[in-house]
């Protein structure tokens, strides 16, 4: 039995379906790209030509959610499957397109480059609570019209895993499909095996820009998996109250759906977001407040009613540093995620409303996930009685009788997660020789470990070559002879 | 051949597995393979293995307390044969083990008890709550030359520093060695009390035992 945190009865959900769907006839949907309202309009929505509001009716989204797939995987560097979208399946991933990077030693916020995104690739690499890759920040020592695209050579070069990433622009979204077709072997390998997934967000309230509408279009045609952000602010960008705010969620959503399915019925697409509070004090967007777990987890029992994989934004602080308002609000939120029982959480290693990275707050944001894991799996039944076969002949009523059983070597491993060394249940004398060093430090020196202990994939000679030739192409179309890593020989690549 | 088996002897140790220590115990007697070398290029090498594990952090306390119930049945069916050639398994020492008076809390003393045996000491475990007069009675009847003591609570540990005053009222010190543990002992305590050491865990109260013994 898979523990489950449940917010919402199943009468409300078809109360907020209900006023979702009324959303998207009145006011309608802002759809400010032309070929998504004439897809939209030739399915029979009615649209304004003055405003681009599109009137969805039910119809034409009931049969976009019934081609839309259940569910489907993404694959590893070798093709095989690691990451369900779909059910309950809990799976997460670092947070993307961070700006700054924690400098683990000035505790500065330093603006993200090369060497930033690998250092991060090569320590989420490393640990399997992470069970895809985000391109987790942009480089700013590239040129901006392929800071996407350089994101997802980066992390095809240095990881085996599946890839949650993005495109910037309608034009680069293509490169990229490109990018992974080349690795894959051709538009339908990576078709049939997708390595990665592109976010594409709606923006609030209930428009589908240029450019989101047109990645959708174009990420369905190629059937690579798309997942809808949608991200409604309570209060700003959205209704002040949870429900309306899940409710605006819900049909951005379906309208995003529906977009995506009258271009390719039946490719993959994932119910995802970012939602969140509006702090009314800072004017911020508190990641870590409860309220924003609160969203996410409502929204995800939404999905579930149409039986739609699911994706959210958890696991983040909006502390400056790696302290203990960072492993508090990261801890709880990834728990609550998993809890919900949402297939993807985006989020660990940030700080700062989800602009900062930091690689030892990947390393502590593990443990979090690694306990909320844990509770996934819940309390088992492991043995045939409960106890009494534990007191046998050679109870001694001593208290290390259970240390002796064979049964405690073979089950411990199951019954308890083993924390990593950045958690400390070392005695006072113990800790104390080991340097008296709190949770940061100890995050430190694991991340030096595990940057030492890094290997690179090795990939196919021919596909890499390609790869990085195709690279290069767009970075001389962009104006730049070189880039940072593509100096050296791909093979050697190395920070 | 001889070679092999004592690898899978070690195995077995390391593996845990008293069945198949107990086995291989037995074919080495079928094979007439001398018992001493049976357990020390043998048994031993699985003990001291699976305790250098336990120090790294690899190996961790189901695998350790396993690995001495293995051993321990391997050197049970060693002993006899041992005996018939006259010979005995050279013993490290006889030690006593207690927790003191007014404390039940054993699972690190238990744990000491078994990787001792495990590494050849002769061990008497008296158990919880015994009051300073039990262990230096045993330790005298016995012949030991270490008495090991544990406490949980800082309000037993006081206990310790009697048994030690006791010992040497009685002058019975340096003949018996003190060794001291639990949660709340610290080196400082130790010192403080007189006693002749202390250890965090049981892979280190081994060292120290031998230490002790001088049979470092």
């Amino acid at each position: 039995m898979q523990p489950k945190l449940l917010l919402l009865d199943n009468e409300m959900i078809a109360r907020i379906l209900d006023e979702a769907y009324q959303l998207l006839l009145k006011p309608g949907i802002k759809v400010n790209n032309e070929e998504a309202r004439d897809l939209l309009a030739s399915a029979g929505a009615q649209v304004d030509l003055e405003t681009n509001v599109v009137k969805i009716p039910q119809q034409i989204v009931h049969k976009a959610l019934e081609s839309t797939p259940r569910e489907f995987h993404l694959y590893d560097y070798e093709g095989n499957p690691k990451v369900k979208y779909g059910g309950d399946a809990v799976h997460f991933d670092p947070g993307s397109s961070g700006i700054a990077m924690l400098n683990p030693e000035t505790l500065e916020h330093d603006t993200t480059e090369t060497p930033h995104l690998i250092k991060l690739i090569k320590v989420a690499e490393q640990l399997s609570q992470y069970d895809a890759q985000s391109t987790a920040v942009v480089c700013h020592d590239v040129p901006q019209t392929i800071q996407d695209s350089y994101r997802l050579y980066l992390a095809l070069l240095y990881s085996k895993k599946p890839i949650v990433t993005g495109a910037f622009t309608n034009k680069t979204v293509t490169e990229m499909i490109d990018m992974l077709a080349i690795l894959a072997g051709g538009q339908d390998a990576a078709r049939e095996k997708p390595r990665a997934i592109f976010d594409v967000c709606p923006a609030p309230p209930l428009i589908w820009s240029n450019f989101a509408s047109g990645n959708l279009i174009a990420l369905a045609r190629a059937g690579i998996p798309a997942e809808i952000v949608s991200v409604p602010l309570s209060g700003a960008a959205a209704p002040v109250t949870m429900l309306g705010t899940v409710t605006q969620h819900t049909a951005e959503c379906l309208a995003g759906i529906t977009i995506h399915q009258l271009a390719k019925a039946g490719s993959p697409v994932v119910w995802g977001g970012a939602a969140c509070i509006f702090d009314m004090k800072k004017g911020a967007t508190p990641m870590g407040a409860v309220e924003t777990a609160m969203l996410d987890c409502s929204y995800a029992q939404v999905a579930k009613s149409l039986n739609m994989p699911t994706h959210t934004y958890l696991g983040a602080t909006d502390s400056k540093l790696v302290d203990a308002q960072s492993g508090l609000e990261s801890g709880i939120s990834a728990m609550i995620g998993a809890l919900s029982g949402i297939n993807m959480i985006s989020g660990s290693g940030m700080l700062d409303f989800l602009s900062c990275h930091s690689a030892e707050k990947l390393v502590i944001d593990a443990e979090g996930i690694s306990m909320a894991k844990r509770m996934l799996e819940g309390v088992q039944l492991r043995t045939e009685t409960l106890a009494t076969e534990f007191y046998d002949k050679n109870i001694n009523f001593k208290g290390g009788d259970f240390l002796k059983q064979r049964v405690t070597m073979n089950l411990f491993r199951k019954e308890q997660h083993l924390p990593s060394d950045v958690i400390d249940r070392a005695s006072m004398r113990d800790w104390k020789k080991a340097g008296s060093l709190d949770t940061f430090e100890r995050a430190k020196v694991m991340v030096k470990d595990l940057l030492a202990s890094y290997t690179k994939p090795v990939l196919d000679e021919a596909k890499e070559k390609a790869l990085h030739a195709f690279m290069l192409d767009l970075a001389k179309k962009a104006g730049v002879d070189t880039l940072p890593v593509i100096e050296v020989t791909a093979s050697s690549v190395g920070v | 051949m001889t070679e092999e088996l004592y690898k899978q002897m070690a195995q077995s140790i390391i593996d845990g597995d008293s069945d198949i220590s107990v086995e291989l115990a037995k074919k080495s007697i079928e094979l007439n393979m001398h018992p001493l070398d049976t357990i020390t290029k043998g048994f031993v090498v699985g003990v001291n293995y699976i305790g250098d594990q336990f120090g790294l952090g690899e190996a961790f306390l189901p695998e350790l307390v396993m690995a001495g119930e293995a051993m321990k049945a391997a050197v049970a069916v060693l002993e006899p044969e041992l005996l018939k050639l006259g010979e005995a398994r050279e013993i490290m020492g006889r030690v006593v083990l207690a927790t003191v008076e007014g404390d039940i809390h054993e699972i690190g003393k238990t744990l000491v008890g078994t990787m001792l045996s495990a590494s050849g000491f002769e061990v008497t475990d008296l158990g919880v709550d015994q009051p300073a007069e039990n262990i230096i009675k045993k330790a005298l009847e016995i012949d030991a030359q270490i008495i090991g003591m544990s406490a949980l609570l800082t309000t037993t540990m006081v206990r310790q520093r009697e048994v030690i005053e006791e010992l040497d009222k009685e002058g019975l010190r340096p003949r018996i060695k003190v060794m001291v543990g639990g949660a709340p002992i610290t080196k400082d305590w130790a010192e403080k009390i007189k006693a002749d050491g202390t250890s965090e865990d049981a892979v280190g109260a081994v060292q120290l035992a031998k230490r002790l013994v001088g049979k470092e």
